[in-house]
Protein backbone atom coordinates (compact mmCIF):
# COMPACT_ATOMS: atom_id res chain seq x y z
CA UNK A 1 0.00 0.00 0.00
CA UNK A 2 1.26 3.47 -0.91
CA UNK A 3 2.10 5.56 2.08
CA UNK A 4 0.16 8.84 2.06
CA UNK A 5 2.23 11.97 1.92
CA UNK A 6 2.80 13.93 5.06
CA UNK A 7 0.34 16.77 5.52
CA UNK A 8 3.11 19.36 5.35
CA UNK A 9 4.59 18.00 2.15
CA UNK A 10 1.18 17.75 0.58
CA UNK A 11 0.36 21.31 1.59
CA UNK A 12 3.55 22.47 -0.07
CA UNK A 13 3.01 20.48 -3.25
CA UNK A 14 -0.60 21.52 -3.73
CA UNK A 15 0.18 25.09 -2.73
CA UNK A 16 2.94 25.40 -5.28
CA UNK A 17 0.76 23.88 -7.97
CA UNK A 18 -1.57 26.83 -7.45
CA UNK A 19 1.23 29.33 -7.15
CA UNK A 20 3.30 27.79 -9.97
CA UNK A 21 2.13 29.94 -12.88
CA UNK A 22 2.78 33.09 -10.94
CA UNK A 23 6.18 31.82 -9.74
CA UNK A 24 7.33 31.00 -13.28
CA UNK A 25 6.08 34.37 -14.45
CA UNK A 26 7.87 36.13 -11.63
CA UNK A 27 11.15 34.43 -12.54
CA UNK A 28 10.90 34.96 -16.30
CA UNK A 29 9.18 38.33 -16.56
CA UNK A 30 10.28 40.11 -13.41
CA UNK A 31 13.22 38.69 -11.48
CA UNK A 32 15.56 37.83 -14.34
CA UNK A 33 14.72 41.12 -16.12
CA UNK A 34 15.40 42.93 -12.85
CA UNK A 35 18.94 41.57 -12.63
CA UNK A 36 19.50 41.94 -16.36
CA UNK A 37 18.47 45.55 -16.03
CA UNK A 38 21.01 46.08 -13.26
CA UNK A 39 23.63 44.55 -15.55
CA UNK A 40 22.54 46.72 -18.48
CA UNK A 41 22.74 49.79 -16.32
CA UNK A 42 26.49 49.17 -16.05
CA UNK A 43 26.98 48.33 -19.70
CA UNK A 44 26.98 49.73 -23.18
CA UNK A 45 24.09 47.99 -24.86
CA UNK A 46 23.76 48.00 -28.62
CA UNK A 47 20.74 46.43 -30.22
CA UNK A 48 21.52 45.41 -33.79
CA UNK A 49 19.61 43.43 -36.38
CA UNK A 50 21.10 40.07 -35.46
CA UNK A 51 21.27 40.36 -31.71
CA UNK A 52 22.32 42.35 -28.76
CA UNK A 53 25.80 43.43 -27.83
CA UNK A 54 26.57 44.16 -24.19
CA UNK A 55 29.89 45.61 -22.97
CA UNK A 56 30.38 45.93 -19.26
CA UNK A 57 31.59 49.42 -18.32
CA UNK A 58 31.01 49.64 -14.55
CA UNK A 59 29.51 52.97 -13.48
CA UNK A 60 30.03 54.79 -16.77
CA UNK A 61 26.28 55.27 -17.34
CA UNK A 62 25.70 56.54 -13.84
CA UNK A 63 28.54 59.02 -14.22
CA UNK A 64 26.91 60.20 -17.42
CA UNK A 65 23.66 60.89 -15.60
CA UNK A 66 25.45 63.38 -13.39
CA UNK A 67 27.59 64.94 -16.11
CA UNK A 68 25.54 65.27 -19.30
CA UNK A 69 22.69 67.57 -20.26
CA UNK A 70 20.33 64.65 -20.77
CA UNK A 71 21.16 63.31 -17.35
CA UNK A 72 20.60 66.75 -15.88
CA UNK A 73 17.18 66.96 -17.51
CA UNK A 74 16.26 63.64 -15.98
CA UNK A 75 17.45 64.64 -12.53
CA UNK A 76 15.49 67.85 -12.75
CA UNK A 77 12.31 65.98 -13.66
CA UNK A 78 12.83 63.69 -10.66
CA UNK A 79 13.31 66.61 -8.28
CA UNK A 80 10.24 68.30 -9.79
CA UNK A 81 8.32 65.13 -9.16
CA UNK A 82 9.53 64.97 -5.57
CA UNK A 83 8.50 68.58 -4.91
CA UNK A 84 5.12 67.96 -6.52
CA UNK A 85 4.62 64.93 -4.30
CA UNK A 86 5.23 67.10 -1.28
CA UNK A 87 2.11 69.04 -2.23
CA UNK A 88 0.06 66.44 -4.05
CA UNK A 89 0.16 63.74 -1.38
CA UNK A 90 -1.25 65.96 1.39
CA UNK A 91 -3.81 67.50 -1.00
CA UNK A 92 -5.04 64.09 -2.14
CA UNK A 93 -5.00 62.59 1.36
CA UNK A 94 -6.85 65.45 3.03
CA UNK A 95 -9.34 65.71 0.19
CA UNK A 96 -10.11 61.97 0.32
CA UNK A 97 -10.58 62.07 4.08
CA UNK A 98 -12.95 65.03 3.88
CA UNK A 99 -15.04 63.43 1.15
CA UNK A 100 -15.00 60.06 2.92
CA UNK A 101 -16.16 61.60 6.20
CA UNK A 102 -19.00 63.43 4.44
CA UNK A 103 -20.03 60.32 2.52
CA UNK A 104 -20.00 58.32 5.72
CA UNK A 105 -22.74 60.50 7.22
CA UNK A 106 -26.30 59.36 7.22
CA UNK A 107 -27.35 61.10 4.02
CA UNK A 108 -29.51 60.25 1.05
CA UNK A 109 -28.01 59.48 -2.33
CA UNK A 110 -24.83 58.08 -0.86
CA UNK A 111 -24.38 55.64 -3.69
CA UNK A 112 -24.84 58.36 -6.27
CA UNK A 113 -22.21 60.62 -4.70
CA UNK A 114 -19.80 57.76 -4.29
CA UNK A 115 -20.22 56.88 -7.94
CA UNK A 116 -19.45 60.45 -8.94
CA UNK A 117 -16.35 60.73 -6.81
CA UNK A 118 -15.03 57.45 -8.13
CA UNK A 119 -15.77 58.21 -11.78
CA UNK A 120 -12.39 59.79 -12.63
CA UNK A 121 -10.55 56.58 -11.76
CA UNK A 122 -12.37 54.95 -14.65
CA UNK A 123 -11.38 57.49 -17.27
CA UNK A 124 -8.09 58.92 -16.04
CA UNK A 125 -5.65 57.61 -18.60
CA UNK A 126 -2.48 59.44 -19.60
CA UNK A 127 -3.71 60.72 -22.97
CA UNK A 128 -7.12 61.79 -21.61
CA UNK A 129 -5.55 63.71 -18.74
CA UNK A 130 -2.95 65.35 -20.91
CA UNK A 131 -5.69 66.42 -23.33
CA UNK A 132 -7.60 68.00 -20.47
CA UNK A 133 -4.54 69.76 -19.10
CA UNK A 134 -3.47 70.91 -22.54
CA UNK A 135 -6.91 72.33 -23.32
CA UNK A 136 -7.06 74.06 -19.96
CA UNK A 137 -10.01 72.04 -18.71
CA UNK A 138 -8.09 70.67 -15.76
CA UNK A 139 -8.41 73.70 -13.54
CA UNK A 140 -11.07 76.06 -12.28
CA UNK A 141 -11.17 79.24 -14.40
CA UNK A 142 -10.98 81.16 -11.14
CA UNK A 143 -7.33 80.17 -10.68
CA UNK A 144 -6.26 82.04 -13.77
CA UNK A 145 -8.59 84.99 -13.29
CA UNK A 146 -7.20 85.63 -9.85
CA UNK A 147 -3.66 85.56 -11.19
CA UNK A 148 -2.52 82.88 -8.79
CA UNK A 149 0.02 81.46 -11.21
CA UNK A 150 1.59 84.85 -11.89
CA UNK A 151 1.79 85.39 -8.19
CA UNK A 152 3.58 82.08 -7.69
CA UNK A 153 6.05 82.80 -10.46
CA UNK A 154 6.94 86.11 -8.85
CA UNK A 155 7.19 84.86 -5.29
CA UNK A 156 9.22 81.68 -5.55
CA UNK A 157 12.51 80.82 -7.18
CA UNK A 158 12.27 79.28 -10.61
CA UNK A 159 12.91 75.69 -9.53
CA UNK A 160 10.21 75.85 -6.88
CA UNK A 161 7.71 77.95 -8.82
CA UNK A 162 7.47 75.53 -11.74
CA UNK A 163 6.16 72.55 -9.76
CA UNK A 164 3.85 74.71 -7.64
CA UNK A 165 2.39 76.45 -10.67
CA UNK A 166 1.83 73.02 -12.20
CA UNK A 167 -0.21 72.01 -9.21
CA UNK A 168 -2.54 74.95 -9.59
CA UNK A 169 -2.98 74.50 -13.30
CA UNK A 170 -3.91 70.84 -12.78
CA UNK A 171 -5.79 71.18 -9.53
CA UNK A 172 -8.93 69.27 -10.46
CA UNK A 173 -7.04 66.51 -12.16
CA UNK A 174 -4.91 66.07 -9.04
CA UNK A 175 -8.08 65.57 -7.06
CA UNK A 176 -9.04 63.00 -9.65
CA UNK A 177 -6.36 60.75 -8.25
CA UNK A 178 -8.34 60.43 -5.00
CA UNK A 179 -11.01 57.97 -6.16
CA UNK A 180 -9.56 54.78 -4.72
CA UNK A 181 -8.35 56.51 -1.57
CA UNK A 182 -11.85 57.83 -0.81
CA UNK A 183 -13.16 54.28 -0.91
CA UNK A 184 -10.33 53.08 1.34
CA UNK A 185 -11.14 55.76 3.91
CA UNK A 186 -14.86 55.03 3.77
CA UNK A 187 -14.11 51.38 4.46
CA UNK A 188 -11.95 52.38 7.43
CA UNK A 189 -14.61 54.73 8.78
CA UNK A 190 -17.25 52.04 8.65
CA UNK A 191 -15.16 49.91 10.95
CA UNK A 192 -15.32 52.50 13.72
CA UNK A 193 -17.88 51.43 16.30
CA UNK A 194 -20.91 53.74 16.39
CA UNK A 195 -21.04 53.38 20.16
CA UNK A 196 -17.67 55.06 20.49
CA UNK A 197 -19.24 58.24 19.16
CA UNK A 198 -22.27 57.84 21.38
CA UNK A 199 -20.13 57.34 24.47
CA UNK A 200 -18.10 60.41 23.58
CA UNK A 201 -21.28 62.40 23.10
CA UNK A 202 -22.58 61.42 26.51
CA UNK A 203 -19.28 62.49 27.97
CA UNK A 204 -19.93 65.89 26.47
CA UNK A 205 -17.82 65.78 23.32
CA UNK A 206 -19.15 67.85 20.42
CA UNK A 207 -18.84 66.83 16.79
CA UNK A 208 -15.60 68.78 16.51
CA UNK A 209 -13.91 66.89 19.35
CA UNK A 210 -15.27 63.54 18.15
CA UNK A 211 -13.82 64.17 14.72
CA UNK A 212 -10.32 64.88 16.00
CA UNK A 213 -10.29 62.41 18.88
CA UNK A 214 -12.09 59.44 17.31
CA UNK A 215 -12.32 59.76 13.54
CA UNK A 216 -8.82 60.98 12.75
CA UNK A 217 -6.95 58.49 14.96
CA UNK A 218 -8.98 55.61 13.54
CA UNK A 219 -7.85 56.59 10.04
CA UNK A 220 -4.14 56.63 10.70
CA UNK A 221 -3.18 53.16 9.54
CA UNK A 222 -5.31 53.57 6.43
CA UNK A 223 -3.59 56.89 5.78
CA UNK A 224 -0.29 55.07 5.37
CA UNK A 225 -1.79 52.59 2.90
CA UNK A 226 -3.45 55.43 1.03
CA UNK A 227 -0.22 57.44 0.86
CA UNK A 228 1.76 54.50 -0.50
CA UNK A 229 -0.93 53.92 -3.10
CA UNK A 230 -0.94 57.61 -4.04
CA UNK A 231 2.82 57.79 -4.47
CA UNK A 232 3.06 54.61 -6.54
CA UNK A 233 0.09 55.66 -8.61
CA UNK A 234 1.60 59.07 -9.39
CA UNK A 235 5.08 57.65 -9.91
CA UNK A 236 3.98 55.21 -12.58
CA UNK A 237 1.46 57.49 -14.25
CA UNK A 238 2.32 57.47 -17.93
CA UNK A 239 2.54 61.25 -18.34
CA UNK A 240 5.07 61.56 -15.52
CA UNK A 241 8.03 63.43 -17.01
CA UNK A 242 10.64 61.35 -15.21
CA UNK A 243 9.48 58.04 -16.63
CA UNK A 244 9.08 59.60 -20.05
CA UNK A 245 12.82 60.25 -19.96
CA UNK A 246 13.49 56.57 -19.39
CA UNK A 247 11.52 55.55 -22.46
CA UNK A 248 12.80 58.34 -24.69
CA UNK A 249 16.42 57.55 -23.93
CA UNK A 250 16.02 53.90 -24.89
CA UNK A 251 16.04 54.75 -28.57
CA UNK A 252 18.11 57.92 -28.46
CA UNK A 253 21.37 57.63 -30.38
CA UNK A 254 23.80 58.90 -27.74
CA UNK A 255 22.25 57.12 -24.78
CA UNK A 256 20.50 53.80 -25.43
CA UNK A 257 19.46 50.91 -23.23
CA UNK A 258 22.37 51.14 -20.81
CA UNK A 259 21.80 54.75 -19.91
CA UNK A 260 18.02 54.21 -19.72
CA UNK A 261 18.48 51.30 -17.35
CA UNK A 262 20.74 53.42 -15.19
CA UNK A 263 18.22 56.25 -14.86
CA UNK A 264 15.45 53.72 -14.27
CA UNK A 265 17.39 52.38 -11.30
CA UNK A 266 18.09 55.87 -10.02
CA UNK A 267 14.38 56.60 -10.32
CA UNK A 268 13.58 53.50 -8.32
CA UNK A 269 16.07 54.50 -5.62
CA UNK A 270 14.57 57.99 -5.42
CA UNK A 271 11.10 56.49 -5.17
CA UNK A 272 12.19 54.09 -2.45
CA UNK A 273 13.67 57.00 -0.49
CA UNK A 274 10.47 59.02 -0.79
CA UNK A 275 8.37 56.05 0.27
CA UNK A 276 10.74 55.40 3.16
CA UNK A 277 10.42 58.96 4.43
CA UNK A 278 6.61 58.89 4.30
CA UNK A 279 6.61 55.46 5.90
CA UNK A 280 8.74 56.60 8.82
CA UNK A 281 6.60 59.70 9.34
CA UNK A 282 3.36 57.76 9.49
CA UNK A 283 4.58 54.64 11.18
CA UNK A 284 5.59 56.86 14.06
CA UNK A 285 2.10 58.30 14.16
CA UNK A 286 0.45 54.88 14.39
CA UNK A 287 2.81 53.74 17.12
CA UNK A 288 2.12 56.71 19.29
CA UNK A 289 -1.57 56.03 19.20
CA UNK A 290 -1.05 52.47 20.32
CA UNK A 291 1.02 53.58 23.25
CA UNK A 292 -1.61 55.94 24.62
CA UNK A 293 -4.70 53.87 24.01
CA UNK B 1 -43.73 75.85 27.03
CA UNK B 2 -41.75 78.48 25.23
CA UNK B 3 -38.53 76.97 26.49
CA UNK B 4 -39.60 73.59 25.23
CA UNK B 5 -40.46 74.98 21.81
CA UNK B 6 -37.08 76.62 21.49
CA UNK B 7 -35.38 73.42 22.40
CA UNK B 8 -37.37 71.58 19.75
CA UNK B 9 -36.43 74.03 17.03
CA UNK B 10 -32.84 73.92 18.07
CA UNK B 11 -32.88 70.15 17.79
CA UNK B 12 -34.50 70.27 14.39
CA UNK B 13 -31.96 72.73 13.09
CA UNK B 14 -28.77 71.67 14.76
CA UNK B 15 -29.59 68.12 15.75
CA UNK B 16 -28.12 66.28 18.66
CA UNK B 17 -25.21 65.62 16.43
CA UNK B 18 -23.89 67.93 13.77
CA UNK B 19 -25.00 65.71 10.92
CA UNK B 20 -28.52 65.17 12.20
CA UNK B 21 -29.76 68.74 12.15
CA UNK B 22 -31.03 70.57 9.10
CA UNK B 23 -28.16 73.01 9.01
CA UNK B 24 -25.51 70.33 9.18
CA UNK B 25 -27.22 68.20 6.58
CA UNK B 26 -27.81 71.04 4.17
CA UNK B 27 -24.19 72.04 4.55
CA UNK B 28 -23.03 68.52 3.74
CA UNK B 29 -25.32 68.21 0.71
CA UNK B 30 -24.25 71.62 -0.55
CA UNK B 31 -20.59 70.83 -0.13
CA UNK B 32 -20.92 67.45 -1.80
CA UNK B 33 -22.78 68.94 -4.74
CA UNK B 34 -20.44 71.90 -5.19
CA UNK B 35 -17.27 69.85 -4.86
CA UNK B 36 -18.82 67.20 -7.08
CA UNK B 37 -19.51 69.81 -9.70
CA UNK B 38 -15.95 71.15 -9.60
CA UNK B 39 -14.74 67.57 -9.67
CA UNK B 40 -16.70 66.79 -12.81
CA UNK B 41 -16.04 70.18 -14.37
CA UNK B 42 -13.48 68.84 -16.89
CA UNK B 43 -15.91 66.17 -18.08
CA UNK B 44 -18.81 68.58 -18.37
CA UNK B 45 -16.68 71.07 -20.25
CA UNK B 46 -15.49 68.30 -22.53
CA UNK B 47 -19.05 67.29 -23.42
CA UNK B 48 -20.15 70.86 -23.95
CA UNK B 49 -17.23 71.69 -26.21
CA UNK B 50 -17.37 68.49 -28.20
CA UNK B 51 -20.69 69.49 -29.77
CA UNK B 52 -19.66 73.05 -30.65
CA UNK B 53 -19.11 74.05 -34.22
CA UNK B 54 -16.42 76.49 -35.25
CA UNK B 55 -18.70 79.47 -34.84
CA UNK B 56 -19.56 78.58 -31.26
CA UNK B 57 -15.95 77.84 -30.45
CA UNK B 58 -14.72 81.32 -31.33
CA UNK B 59 -17.78 83.07 -29.97
CA UNK B 60 -16.91 84.26 -26.44
CA UNK B 61 -20.57 84.57 -25.43
CA UNK B 62 -21.15 80.86 -25.94
CA UNK B 63 -19.70 79.18 -22.89
CA UNK B 64 -21.56 76.14 -21.65
CA UNK B 65 -24.52 75.63 -23.89
CA UNK B 66 -23.76 75.55 -27.62
CA UNK B 67 -26.28 77.21 -29.91
CA UNK B 68 -26.84 73.93 -31.72
CA UNK B 69 -25.77 70.34 -31.46
CA UNK B 70 -23.02 69.81 -33.97
CA UNK B 71 -22.03 66.20 -34.45
CA UNK B 72 -19.56 66.67 -37.27
CA UNK B 73 -16.71 66.64 -34.72
CA UNK B 74 -17.63 63.13 -33.75
CA UNK B 75 -17.74 62.00 -37.33
CA UNK B 76 -14.27 63.41 -37.92
CA UNK B 77 -12.91 61.74 -34.80
CA UNK B 78 -14.55 58.49 -35.79
CA UNK B 79 -12.64 58.49 -39.04
CA UNK B 80 -9.35 59.68 -37.56
CA UNK B 81 -9.43 57.07 -34.83
CA UNK B 82 -10.60 54.39 -37.28
CA UNK B 83 -12.94 53.71 -34.43
CA UNK B 84 -14.41 50.24 -34.85
CA UNK B 85 -11.18 48.56 -35.88
CA UNK B 86 -9.16 50.28 -33.17
CA UNK B 87 -11.85 49.55 -30.60
CA UNK B 88 -11.71 45.87 -31.46
CA UNK B 89 -7.95 45.78 -31.02
CA UNK B 90 -8.17 47.81 -27.80
CA UNK B 91 -10.70 45.36 -26.42
CA UNK B 92 -8.45 42.45 -27.38
CA UNK B 93 -5.46 43.85 -25.48
CA UNK B 94 -7.72 44.77 -22.58
CA UNK B 95 -10.17 41.92 -22.07
CA UNK B 96 -7.75 39.06 -22.71
CA UNK B 97 -5.01 40.22 -20.31
CA UNK B 98 -7.61 41.24 -17.72
CA UNK B 99 -9.24 37.80 -17.80
CA UNK B 100 -5.99 35.87 -17.69
CA UNK B 101 -4.50 38.07 -15.02
CA UNK B 102 -7.61 37.61 -12.87
CA UNK B 103 -7.36 33.83 -13.18
CA UNK B 104 -3.66 33.60 -12.38
CA UNK B 105 -3.74 36.03 -9.48
CA UNK B 106 -6.74 34.19 -8.02
CA UNK B 107 -4.76 30.95 -8.10
CA UNK B 108 -1.85 32.63 -6.35
CA UNK B 109 -4.13 34.26 -3.80
CA UNK B 110 -5.80 30.92 -3.12
CA UNK B 111 -2.46 29.19 -2.59
CA UNK B 112 -1.39 31.80 -0.05
CA UNK B 113 -4.71 31.81 1.76
CA UNK B 114 -5.32 28.10 2.09
CA UNK B 115 -2.05 26.20 2.29
CA UNK B 116 0.59 26.30 4.96
CA UNK B 117 3.57 26.54 2.66
CA UNK B 118 7.16 26.95 3.69
CA UNK B 119 8.54 30.35 2.81
CA UNK B 120 5.13 31.97 2.58
CA UNK B 121 6.40 35.11 4.26
CA UNK B 122 9.12 35.52 1.65
CA UNK B 123 6.53 35.18 -1.10
CA UNK B 124 4.51 37.97 0.48
CA UNK B 125 7.58 40.15 0.66
CA UNK B 126 8.31 39.43 -3.01
CA UNK B 127 4.74 40.28 -4.00
CA UNK B 128 4.95 43.53 -2.09
CA UNK B 129 8.25 44.36 -3.77
CA UNK B 130 6.79 43.71 -7.23
CA UNK B 131 4.18 46.30 -6.33
CA UNK B 132 6.75 48.87 -5.28
CA UNK B 133 9.29 48.43 -8.08
CA UNK B 134 8.12 50.51 -11.03
CA UNK B 135 7.85 48.58 -14.26
CA UNK B 136 10.33 51.01 -15.83
CA UNK B 137 13.14 49.23 -14.03
CA UNK B 138 12.66 45.90 -15.76
CA UNK B 139 10.86 46.83 -18.94
CA UNK B 140 14.04 47.14 -21.01
CA UNK B 141 15.11 43.50 -20.51
CA UNK B 142 11.49 42.54 -21.13
CA UNK B 143 11.66 44.49 -24.35
CA UNK B 144 14.82 42.64 -25.35
CA UNK B 145 13.24 39.31 -24.38
CA UNK B 146 10.08 39.96 -26.40
CA UNK B 147 12.21 41.09 -29.29
CA UNK B 148 14.08 37.78 -29.23
CA UNK B 149 10.83 35.84 -28.93
CA UNK B 150 9.48 37.81 -31.88
CA UNK B 151 6.34 38.90 -30.07
CA UNK B 152 7.14 42.59 -30.00
CA UNK B 153 4.50 44.71 -31.73
CA UNK B 154 1.84 42.09 -31.20
CA UNK B 155 -0.84 41.66 -28.58
CA UNK B 156 1.19 38.81 -27.08
CA UNK B 157 3.64 41.27 -25.55
CA UNK B 158 0.80 42.46 -23.32
CA UNK B 159 -0.92 39.11 -22.86
CA UNK B 160 2.12 37.06 -21.80
CA UNK B 161 3.06 38.92 -18.62
CA UNK B 162 -0.60 39.12 -17.64
CA UNK B 163 -1.03 35.37 -18.07
CA UNK B 164 1.80 34.76 -15.66
CA UNK B 165 0.55 37.20 -13.08
CA UNK B 166 3.13 39.87 -13.90
CA UNK B 167 0.76 42.32 -15.51
CA UNK B 168 -0.56 45.66 -14.34
CA UNK B 169 -0.93 45.83 -10.56
CA UNK B 170 -0.95 42.03 -10.30
CA UNK B 171 0.24 42.32 -6.71
CA UNK B 172 -2.92 44.18 -5.69
CA UNK B 173 -5.10 41.49 -7.21
CA UNK B 174 -3.20 38.70 -5.46
CA UNK B 175 -3.78 40.49 -2.16
CA UNK B 176 -7.48 40.98 -2.93
CA UNK B 177 -7.89 37.27 -3.60
CA UNK B 178 -5.77 36.36 -0.61
CA UNK B 179 -7.97 38.42 1.70
CA UNK B 180 -11.13 37.09 0.18
CA UNK B 181 -10.22 33.40 0.21
CA UNK B 182 -8.94 33.73 3.74
CA UNK B 183 -12.35 34.92 4.91
CA UNK B 184 -14.08 31.83 3.58
CA UNK B 185 -14.94 29.45 6.42
CA UNK B 186 -12.38 26.69 6.78
CA UNK B 187 -15.02 24.19 7.90
CA UNK B 188 -16.44 24.05 4.37
CA UNK B 189 -13.11 22.94 2.93
CA UNK B 190 -12.60 20.47 5.72
CA UNK B 191 -15.97 18.80 5.33
CA UNK B 192 -15.41 18.56 1.57
CA UNK B 193 -12.02 17.01 2.23
CA UNK B 194 -13.53 14.40 4.54
CA UNK B 195 -16.02 13.57 1.79
CA UNK B 196 -13.04 12.79 -0.40
CA UNK B 197 -12.72 15.91 -2.54
CA UNK B 198 -9.28 16.71 -3.91
CA UNK B 199 -7.83 20.18 -3.28
CA UNK B 200 -8.58 21.10 -6.89
CA UNK B 201 -12.17 19.97 -6.58
CA UNK B 202 -12.47 22.05 -3.45
CA UNK B 203 -11.07 25.04 -5.30
CA UNK B 204 -13.44 24.74 -8.24
CA UNK B 205 -16.55 23.64 -6.35
CA UNK B 206 -16.25 25.76 -3.20
CA UNK B 207 -13.52 28.37 -3.54
CA UNK B 208 -14.41 29.84 -6.93
CA UNK B 209 -18.22 29.88 -6.62
CA UNK B 210 -18.02 31.65 -3.28
CA UNK B 211 -15.51 34.17 -4.56
CA UNK B 212 -17.72 35.65 -7.27
CA UNK B 213 -17.54 39.22 -5.98
CA UNK B 214 -13.76 39.10 -5.74
CA UNK B 215 -13.47 37.80 -9.30
CA UNK B 216 -15.79 40.44 -10.65
CA UNK B 217 -14.06 43.28 -8.81
CA UNK B 218 -10.59 42.13 -9.81
CA UNK B 219 -11.65 41.71 -13.41
CA UNK B 220 -13.30 45.12 -13.60
CA UNK B 221 -10.33 46.94 -12.11
CA UNK B 222 -7.95 44.99 -14.29
CA UNK B 223 -10.07 45.85 -17.33
CA UNK B 224 -10.10 49.55 -16.55
CA UNK B 225 -6.39 49.73 -15.76
CA UNK B 226 -5.46 47.90 -18.95
CA UNK B 227 -7.76 50.12 -20.92
CA UNK B 228 -6.11 53.24 -19.55
CA UNK B 229 -2.53 51.99 -19.79
CA UNK B 230 -0.37 53.63 -22.44
CA UNK B 231 3.21 53.67 -21.23
CA UNK B 232 3.96 49.98 -21.67
CA UNK B 233 1.66 49.44 -24.62
CA UNK B 234 3.22 52.29 -26.56
CA UNK B 235 6.60 50.64 -26.05
CA UNK B 236 5.59 47.05 -26.72
CA UNK B 237 2.90 47.37 -29.38
CA UNK B 238 2.89 51.03 -30.32
CA UNK B 239 5.06 51.15 -33.40
CA UNK B 240 2.48 49.83 -35.83
CA UNK B 241 -0.55 48.75 -33.89
CA UNK B 242 -2.71 51.26 -32.10
CA UNK B 243 -5.11 51.12 -29.20
CA UNK B 244 -7.64 53.91 -28.87
CA UNK B 245 -5.58 55.54 -26.13
CA UNK B 246 -2.45 55.48 -28.28
CA UNK B 247 -4.38 57.05 -31.16
CA UNK B 248 -5.43 59.84 -28.83
CA UNK B 249 -1.82 60.28 -27.75
CA UNK B 250 -0.83 60.92 -31.35
CA UNK B 251 -4.07 62.55 -32.39
CA UNK B 252 -2.50 65.52 -34.17
CA UNK B 253 -0.40 63.44 -36.51
CA UNK B 254 -3.15 60.86 -36.97
CA UNK B 255 -5.46 63.66 -37.97
CA UNK B 256 -3.24 65.07 -40.69
CA UNK B 257 -2.56 61.55 -41.95
CA UNK B 258 -6.20 60.62 -42.42
CA UNK B 259 -7.72 63.92 -43.44
CA UNK B 260 -4.94 65.37 -45.54
CA UNK B 261 -5.37 68.65 -43.70
CA UNK B 262 -2.64 70.28 -41.68
CA UNK B 263 -2.28 69.53 -38.01
CA UNK B 264 -3.39 73.07 -37.22
CA UNK B 265 -6.88 72.26 -38.52
CA UNK B 266 -7.57 70.17 -35.43
CA UNK B 267 -9.62 72.29 -33.11
CA UNK B 268 -10.34 71.59 -29.49
CA UNK B 269 -13.88 70.48 -30.24
CA UNK B 270 -12.59 67.65 -32.41
CA UNK B 271 -10.08 66.66 -29.77
CA UNK B 272 -12.69 66.66 -27.05
CA UNK B 273 -15.00 64.53 -29.14
CA UNK B 274 -12.18 62.05 -29.70
CA UNK B 275 -11.50 61.97 -25.96
CA UNK B 276 -15.14 61.25 -25.28
CA UNK B 277 -15.20 58.46 -27.84
CA UNK B 278 -12.25 56.92 -26.03
CA UNK B 279 -13.69 57.08 -22.54
CA UNK B 280 -17.11 55.96 -23.76
CA UNK B 281 -16.58 52.17 -23.56
CA UNK B 282 -15.31 52.27 -19.96
CA UNK B 283 -17.96 54.82 -19.08
CA UNK B 284 -20.69 52.44 -20.26
CA UNK B 285 -19.16 49.59 -18.29
CA UNK B 286 -18.98 51.86 -15.25
CA UNK B 287 -22.60 52.98 -15.50
CA UNK B 288 -23.77 49.37 -15.64
CA UNK B 289 -21.35 47.90 -13.09
CA UNK B 290 -20.93 50.99 -10.92
CA UNK B 291 -21.94 49.19 -7.74
CA UNK B 292 -19.23 46.59 -8.19
CA UNK B 293 -16.50 49.14 -8.58
CA UNK B 294 -17.51 51.25 -5.63
CA UNK B 295 -18.44 48.52 -3.20
CA UNK B 296 -15.93 46.03 -4.48
CA UNK B 297 -13.01 47.38 -2.47
CA UNK B 298 -14.99 47.02 0.71
CA UNK B 299 -16.54 43.69 -0.16
CA UNK B 300 -13.31 41.95 -1.04
CA UNK B 301 -11.94 42.74 2.37
CA UNK B 302 -8.75 44.28 1.00
CA UNK B 303 -9.12 46.91 3.67
CA UNK B 304 -9.18 44.38 6.50
CA UNK B 305 -6.18 44.02 8.72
Amino acid sequence: MKKPLKRKTRNNLVGWSFLGIWAIGFLVFTMIPLFTSLYYSMSHVVLSGDGIQVDFVWFENYKQVFSTAEGFNFLRSVSDFAIELLFKVPIITVFSIIIAVMLNQNIKGKGFFRAIYFLPVIIASGPVISQLIYQGAATIPLVEEMGIIDFINQTFTESLARPIANIFSELIVILWFSGVQILLFIAALQKVDRYTYEAAMIDGAGPWESFWKITVPSLKSMTLISIVFTIINLATFSENAAIQHIKNNMFALETGFGFSSAIAWLYFIALALILGIFYLLFRGATRERRRYS
Amino acid sequence: MNQHFKQKIKHKLMGKNFNEGWIGRTAIYLLLIIIGFVYLYPIIKMFAYSIKDLEDLVNPTVQWIPTKIYLENYRTSFIVLNYWKTLLFSLAVTLIPATLQTITTSLAGYALAKFKMTGKFIIFVIIFITYLVPVQVYMIPRYVLFNQLGILDSAWAIIFPATFGQGLSSAIFILIFYQFFRMQPKSLDESAEIDGASPYQIFFRIGVPLAGPAYLTAFLFSFVWYWNETYISSLFIGSDLYTLQLKLLNFQSQFSMTSGLTQQAVNEAIKYSATILIILPVLIVYIIMQKWFVEGIDRTGITGE
